[in-house]
C-alpha cells in the first residue's frame, strides 16, 4: 500500500522562543528550525510498515516555505521514497493546509496516511482531523499502536483515561502521539542518498485550492511572567511557608 | 446568539454516570461569549449524563442523541450530527480533552470554518485568546466564521455549578452511521484519588524517581494532602507510570491551587502544562534546575528524604 507523510517544519522544540517586541508574532529570525517531532514519529511509523513489507511506497509532503526542503530531505533520509512541497510562504490555519492535503491525497490516492498529532508551535491538533473529515475517511487520532489488519487498520489510541483501540476501513487517517515509536537518526549515506531522491514543488494555486482563512490573529504576548520565588532551607520551612503564607494545604 | 456545548462525561464501569467537570468549565467559557447556551448529550445510554446536563446552572436546553452509532464517540459518526445540529447556533463548543480534540475539528472541516484551539479566554464573542508555542506566548485571535468552532482548555475557566439549572430535554438527531469505524476495547487506568485535570493539589514525579516503585512515595504524599498524581514525559517514557498520568504540552494541563514537582528538571513542555498553577513547589537535588525559575518555593534536597518527610509534616 502506499503511505503518505504530512510533515512541518518548525522551531526547533529546545529553543525557548521570544516574543516580537511589536505584538506580531514570535521571533524566528535566525532560529533553529526542525521537523516537527510528532511528525518524525509519524515518517517512522511509515519507515517501520515498509520494513514490514506492509507499505510499498512512502510519499512525503509538505506544506510551507522553500526552506521546508529540508524537512523533506531529512524524511527523504529516513526512508520515504518521495516527496512534495506545497510551497506558501505564510503560515496557514490548519484548515488551510488540510485542504492542501486533500488535494495531493485525492492525486496520491494513499491507503493511510500518517500525520503527528499536533505541531509544537501552533499546538493547535486539529489538521488529522481535518483532512479526515474532508477526504471521507476515518480517523485515528493519538495513536500510540498501529497494525494493518487486511483491509481495515486497528489504532489503539491514548485518550484521557487510559487507552482504547478502534478499527478503520482504509484509506484511514493516523495521527501520531509520542510513545507510538522512537524515531531514527538519518545515517550520513541515507542523508546523501536522500539528495538524489525526486522532490516535486507545487503551489496552492496549482492546485486549485484557496487558502482563505476566517481567523486573524490580533496580537501575540508573551505569557505573565511568574513572580520570583524563594529557596526554602528545610521540609519543616517549607510546610509552613505552605501553611501559613501560601494557605495551599 | 446561542450556543452548542458538546458534553464529556464520567463513566464507571460500563455506565455512564455524569457531566465530566470539563464541561463545567466549558459551559462557564460559553457563559462569557453570552447568549443561550444548549448542551448535547452524544452516546448510548446516556440518560443520567443528560440528567445531569440539565442541572448545570446556566443551560437552557439539553439536546440528547441518545443512539447505539454513538457509542464511544467515535468522531465518523458524531461529527455528523453536530453539524447536522450547528446550522442553528453561532458558536459550538467543547472541551478541550481527548474526545473535543478528536471530533472538533472534524466538525470544523464539515462546515468549512477555521477552529479555534484550547482558549484560555474570552476577549469577546469573536475574539478569544489562546497559548502557542507550549504557552510560551499568547495569541489573540479574531473569528469571523459564521460559527465559531472552539476547543476550550479547562484550567483557564472556573467551573460554573453543577446544580441550580432546570433545563429542557430535548432528544435530537438521525442516527449517523459512516460504517467507517468501530470500538474494538479499551484498557482504562484505574484510581482512587482525584482527576489529574481537576485536583486543587497536585503531585508529580519526573525522572528523579528512578523507578516505578519510588512512586509509592508519592502516592502515600498524595493521599494525605487528598492530591492526585502526575508524572512528566521522562518517568512515563521511562515506563515508571502510565501515560495518562502526562503533565506538559502533549499530556494533561493542570492548574491546581498546589503543585509540588518531584526530581523534574522542569523542560519546557513540561511547564506548558502545570505553569498556570496557583503556588509552585520544587524539589529537587540540582539547585540549577530550570524547575527553580517557576517555583514560588524551592527545596534542593534528595527527594527520598524530603519526600517522606514532607509527608510526615503535612
Amino acid at each position: 500500500m502506499k503511505v503518505l507523510v504530512a510533515v512541518k517544519r518548525v522551531v526547533d522544540y529546545n529553543v525557548k522562543v521570544r516574543v516580537k517586541a511589536d505584538n506580531s508574532g514570535v521571533d524566528l529570525a535566525n532560529v533553529k528550525m526542525s521537523m516537527n517531532p510528532f511528525c518524525e514519529i509519524a515518517v517512522e511509523e511509515a519507515v517501520r510498515l515498509k520494513e514490514k513489507g506492509v507499505a510499498s511506497e512512502i510519499v512525503v509532503v509538505t506544506v510551507g516555505p522553500a526552506t521546508a526542503q529540508e524537512q523533506l530531505r531529512t524524511a527523504l533520509a529516513l526512508g520515504a521514497d518521495r516527496a512534495i512541497l506545497i510551497e506558501h510562504a505564510e503560515e496557514l490555519t490548519s484548515l488551510g493546509v488540510a485542504k492542501l492535503l486533500k488535494a495531493v491525497v485525492d492525486k496520491e490516492q494513499p491507503q493511510l496516511v500518517i500525520l503527528g498529532k499536533q505541531s509544537i508551535d501552533s499546538d493547535n491538533n486539529q489538521t488529522g482531523q481535518m483532512l479526515a473529515a474532508l477526504s471521507g475517511y476515518a480517523q485515528g487520532t493519538f495513536a500510540s499502536k498501529v497494525e494493518i489488519n487486511g483491509d481495515k487498520v486497528n489504532v489503539t489510541r491514548e485518550v484521557d483515561d487510559g487507552l482504547q483501540t478502534v478499527a478503520l476501513n482504509l484509506p484511514a487517517i493516523v495521527t501520531t502521539d509520542l510513545r507510538l515509536n522512537e524515531p531514527r537518526y538519518a545515517s550520513l549515506p541515507n542523508i546523501m542518498k536522500a539528495k538524489k531522491k525526486p522532490l516535486e514543488t507545487f503551489t496552492p494555486e496549482a492546485l486549485g485550492v484557496s487558502v482563505a482563512s476566517t481567523v486573524k490573529t490580533l496580537k501575540v504576548e508573551a505569557p505573565a511572567v511568574r513572580s520570583a520565588g524563594i529557596k526554602v532551607k528545610s521540609v519543616a520551612e517549607l510546610v509552613e511557608k505552605l501553611k501559613n503564607e501560601a494557605k495551599v494545604i | 446568539m446561542t450556543i452548542l456545548v458538546i458534553a464529556d462525561y464520567v463513566t464507571e464501569g460500563q455506565a455512564h454516570t455524569g457531566v465530566a467537570p470539563s464541561t463545567l468549565n466549558t459551559v462557564a467559557a460559553a457563559q462569557k461569549i453570552g447568549g443561550d447556551i444548549h448542551v448535547l448529550v452524544a452516546g448510548t445510554g446516556v440518560a443520567a449524563v443528560a440528567e445531569a446536563a440539565a442541572k448545570i446552572a446556566g443551560v437552557s436546553k439539553v439536546l440528547v442523541a441518545d443512539n447505539a452509532v454513538y457509542a464511544h464517540q467515535l468522531p465518523e459518526n458524531v461529527a455528523p450530527l453536530i453539524v447536522e445540529l450547528a446550522s442553528g447556533y453561532s458558536h459550538v463548543l467543547a472541551a478541550a480533552t481527548a474526545n473535543g480534540k478528536n471530533i472538533l475539528p472534524r466538525v470544523a472541516a464539515q462546515l468549512d470554518v477555521d477552529q479555534i484551539s484550547e482558549i484560555v479566554s474570552v476577549e469577546s464573542p469573536d475574539t478569544f485568546k489562546r497559548p502557542i508555542y507550549a504557552g510560551n506566548a499568547i495569541a489573540t485571535v479574531q473569528s469571523s466564521a459564521a460559527i465559531k468552532v472552539i476547543t476550550v482548555r479547562a484550567t483557564g475557566f472556573d467551573a460554573v455549578a453543577a446544580e441550580g439549572g432546570s433545563a429542557a430535554l430535548e432528544s435530537v438527531g438521525a442516527a449517523h452511521d459512516a460504517g467507517k469505524s468501530s470500538f474494538v476495547g479499551e484498557e482504562l487506568a484505574k484510581s482512587d484519588r482525584p482527576e489529574l485535570t481537576a485536583a486543587s493539589i497536585v503531585v508529580s514525579g519526573g525522572r528523579g524517581m528512578q523507578n516505578g516503585d519510588n512512586f509509592k512515595h508519592l502516592y502515600s504524599l498524595a493521599d494525605k494532602l487528598g492530591a492526585a498524581v502526575g508524572a512528566s514525559r521522562a518517568a512515563v517514557d521511562a515506563g515508571f507510570v502510565p501515560n495518562d498520568m502526562q503533565v506538559g504540552q502533549t499530556g494533561k494541563i493542570v492548574a491546581p491551587q498546589l503543585y509540588i514537582a518531584v526530581g523534574i528538571s522542569g523542560a519546557i513542555q513540561h511547564l506548558a502544562g502545570m505553569k498556570d498553577s496557583k503556588v509552585i513547589v520544587a524539589i529537587n537535588k540540582d539547585e540549577e534546575a530550570p524547575i527553580f525559575q517557576v517555583a514560588d518555593y524551592g527545596l534542593v534536597a534528595d527527594l527520598f528524604e524530603a519526600v517522606p518527610e514532607l509527608e510526615k509534616l503535612v
